[in-house]
C-alpha cells in the first residue's frame, strides 16, 4: 500500500510539472471557449505546430527561448487561418476549426520534414537552466518554468481584456449587434480572439516539446478535450462569480487538477489508452450537469403544483 | 442632412417567401429633424432603418449623409454616425458586462480602439452625472452588471449609450414596445427630454399613434414598403388619430386592420 502512494506521489509530481507547461494551452482554450464562446478545434494542430516549429528550430541552433517567441507566432498564423474560414467565408465554427486542424496535420510534418523530431543532445531551455541549477530536479526546475510563463500570460491577458479593443473582444461573444452598433467591426474582434488563443496554445506545446524532448505530429491529439476538461475542473472546483483573474488563475488550478486525476488513475491501474474515453467523459458530464439541473429544477415546481391539487 | 433615394429591398428574391420590403423609398431627412415612423406590421419601418444603419445592403439606391454616400459602408463604419437603441431591450447593452463598461465602449463608438484601459477614471464622473438624468438610481451601481436590470433600466441605458458621442441620426426602433405602459411612458419622456436638449435629428418607428402625433415635428407613414404620408410643421401639430386613420385608407386604399395601432 505505501509503495502505491510512493509511486503515486512520484507520479504526482511529475504531473504537476507536465500541467503547467499545459496550462498555458489552457488559457488559450479559456479565451475561445469562455470569452468568444466559440469552440475552437484548431487548437489540436496548432499545439503540434507549436512543438513542430520549437523542435526544428531548436535542432538547427536557434536559441531555445527565440524558438519560443516563433512558435507563438506560427500559432498566431494558425488562428489567423481559422478566423479567416470563420468570418469572411462564413463557415461554421467548429467546421473552421477543424479544416484548419487537419490541414496542420500535413503542415507539421513539412515544417518538421517528418512525423517527429528529437532534441536528444540538443539545448532546450530545461537542459540550459538544469545546468545553470545543479541541485535542482527536472520536475523542480519544469514547474518554475512553467509558472514564470503561466503567471506572465495571466498578467498579459488580464491586461489586454481591460483595454479597449479588449473590452470590445470580450463584448463580441456577449452581444454582437451591439459591438457592431457601436462601431466595432466584429469580424476583427473574433479573429483577434482567435489568433490570441492559438498563439499560446502553440506557446504551450513549444514548452512542452522542450520539455519532452521532442516534437511530434500527434502530440496535439485530444488538446481540445483536455483543455476543456481543464476549464471545467476548474470551474468547478474554484466557482465562476469573481473577477477575471481569478477565472484565468481557476484555469491554470484545473489544468494541474486535471492531470493529478490522470495520474491517480493511471496509477489505480487504467490503461493510457483509457484516457481519451476518460476525458471525454469528464467534459461530457461537466458539460450536462448545469442542462440536468435545470431540467430538475424546471420539474420541481410542477411537482409541487400537483401536490397542492 | 441625410437622403434615401430610390431605395429598394426584397427578402428571398425569387422564391416562394419574396417579401418586397421597400420599393422606392426617397426621403430627405433634414437637421433637427424628429420625424416618428408608423406603419402596419411588414410595412417597411424597420427594413427602413436597418438599411440606414447598414444591417443589410440595399439591392438599389443611394444612402447619402450630408453628401457622404453609405450605401456601400458596412454597418461598424457606419456607427460612428448613428446612435441606435432596438426593440428588445437585450439587443442594445451588453449583459455579462458591467453599466460603467457598456458607457465606456458607447462613449468610444466611431473612434479607434487602442491598446489603452478601457475605462479611465475621469470617465467614471461623466458617467456617473448622465446616469443621475435618468434618474434610474444607476449612477450608485457602475460596476454592477447590466443582466441585472429591468428591461426598462436596460432600455434607458441604451438611450443613453445611443447619445453619449452625440450621432449625426438617431434611430429608435420601437424602443419602448416591449415594456409594460408605465416604463414604456418613461423611456418615452426621456427620449423627447434627450433629443430636446441635445438637438438630435431623430427617427423614431413607433406603434402608437398618439405617440406619433404628439412627438417630433414630422410624421411619415409608411405601407407595403412605400412611404405613403409625410407630414410636417403646423399640418402635424393639428393632426388627431381619426384623421390619420382617414388618410391611411385613402392613401392605401384599404381599411387599417392593425390592432396594435388601433387600440394603442
Amino acid at each position: 500500500m505505501s509503495l502505491f502512494f510512493q509511486s503515486l506521489l512520484g507520479a504526482t509530481e511529475g504531473a504537476v510539472a507536465q500541467s503547467i507547461l499545459w496550462s498555458i494551452m489552457t488559457l488559450g482554450v479559456y479565451i475561445t471557449f469562455k470569452v468568444l464562446d466559440f469552440p475552437d478545434l484548431t487548437v489540436d494542430g496548432s499545439f503540434a505546430t507549436g512543438g513542430a516549429v520549437s523542435a526544428v528550430l531548436v535542432t538547427q541552433g536557434v536559441d531555445p527561448l527565440l524558438s519560443l517567441l516563433i512558435a507563438l507566432l506560427a500559432g498566431m498564423a494558425c488562428g489567423y487561418v481559422t478566423g479567416f474560414l470563420h468570418t469572411r467565408l462564413e463557415i461554421p465554427g467548429i467546421l473552421a476549426g477543424i479544416l484548419t486542424m487537419i490541414a496542420l496535420y500535413s503542415v507539421n510534418i513539412r515544417i518538421m520534414g517528418q512525423s517527429n523530431t528529437s532534441l536528444l543532445g540538443v539545448s532546450t531551455i530545461f537542459t540550459v537552466l538544469s545546468g545553470m541549477f545543479a541541485g535542482m530536479s527536472m520536475n523542480l526546475l519544469t514547474i518554475l518554468v512553467g509558472s514564470v510563463f503561466a503567471a506572465a500570460v495571466i498578467l498579459l491577458l488580464y491586461w489586454f481584456f481591460g483595454t479597449e479593443i479588449g473590452c470590445a473582444v470580450r463584448a463580441t461573444c456577449n452581444n454582437e449587434y451591439m459591438v457592431r452598433a457601436l462601431g466595432v467591426n466584429t469580424n476583427y474582434t473574433k479573429i483577434l480572439g482567435l489568433v490570441l488563443s492559438n498563439g499560446l496554445v502553440a506557446l504551450s506545446g513549444a514548452l512542452v516539446a522542450q520539455n519532452q524532448g521532442y516534437g511530434d505530429v500527434q502530440m496535439g491529439t485530444g488538446t481540445i478535450m483536455v483543455g476543456l476538461a481543464s476549464v471545467i475542473i476548474g470551474e468547478v472546483l474554484m466557482g465562476s462569480r469573481f473577477s477575471f483573474a481569478y477565472k484565468l488563475i481557476s484555469a491554470v488550478v484545473g489544468s494541474v487538477i486535471y492531470r493529478v486525476i490522470i495520474a491517480i488513475v493511471l496509477q489505480m491501474g487504467l490503461q493510457s489508452t483509457d484516457l481519451k474515453l476518460l476525458t471525454a467523459a469528464m467534459v461530457a458530464v461537466a458539460l450536462a450537469i448545469p442542462v440536468v439541473r435545470k431540467r430538475m429544477l424546471k420539474k420541481a415546481p410542477e411537482e409541487e403544483q400537483e401536490d397542492a391539487e | 442632412m441625410i437622403q434615401l433615394s430610390h431605395v429598394y429591398k426584397t427578402f428571398n428574391a425569387n422564391t416562394i417567401n419574396e417579401k418586397k420590403a421597400l420599393v422606392n423609398v426617397n426621403l430627405t431627412i433634414e437637421s433637427g429633424d424628429f420625424i416618428t415612423v408608423i406603419g402596419g406590421n411588414g410595412a417597411g419601418k424597420s427594413t427602413m432603418l436597418n438599411l440606414i444603419a447598414g444591417v443589410f445592403p440595399c439591392d438599389g439606391g443611394q444612402i447619402l449623409l450630408d453628401g457622404e454616400d453609405l450605401t456601400r459602408q458596412p454597418e461598424y463604419r457606419r456607427a460612428k454616425l448613428l446612435g441606435r437603441v432596438f426593440q428588445d431591450p437585450m439587443m442594445g447593452t451588453a449583459s455579462e458586462m458591467g453599466i460603467e463598461e457598456n458607457l465606456a465602449m458607447a462613449y468610444r463608438r466611431g473612434r479607434r480602439r487602442s491598446l489603452r484601459w478601457g475605462i479611465r477614471q475621469e470617465e467614471r464622473a461623466l458617467y456617473r452625472e448622465k446616469l443621475k438624468t435618468l434618474e434610474l438610481g444607476l449612477e450608485d451601481r457602475l460596476s454592477s452588471k447590466v443582466g441585472l436590470l429591468s428591461g426598462g433600466q436596460r432600455q434607458a441605458l441604451t438611450l443613453l449609450m445611443a447619445t453619449l458621442q452625440k450621432p449625426r441620426l438617431l434611430l429608435l426602433d420601437e424602443h419602448t414596445a416591449a415594456l409594460d405602459p408605465k416604463t414604456a411612458r418613461k423611456v418615452l419622456e426621456l427620449t423627447d427630454e434627450i433629443v430636446e436638449r441635445d438637438r438630435l435629428t431623430t427617427m423614431m418607428v413607433t406603434h402608437n399613434m398618439r405617440d406619433a402625433i404628439r412627438l417630433g415635428n414630422r410624421l411619415i407613414m409608411m405601407h407595403e414598403g412605400r412611404i405613403i404620408l409625410d407630414i410636417m410643421g403646423e399640418e402635424k401639430k393639428k393632426l388627431e388619430v381619426k384623421d390619420l386613420l382617414e388618410m391611411f385608407e385613402k392613401a392605401s386604399g384599404s381599411e387599417m386592420d392593425n390592432d396594435r395601432m388601433l387600440l394603442s
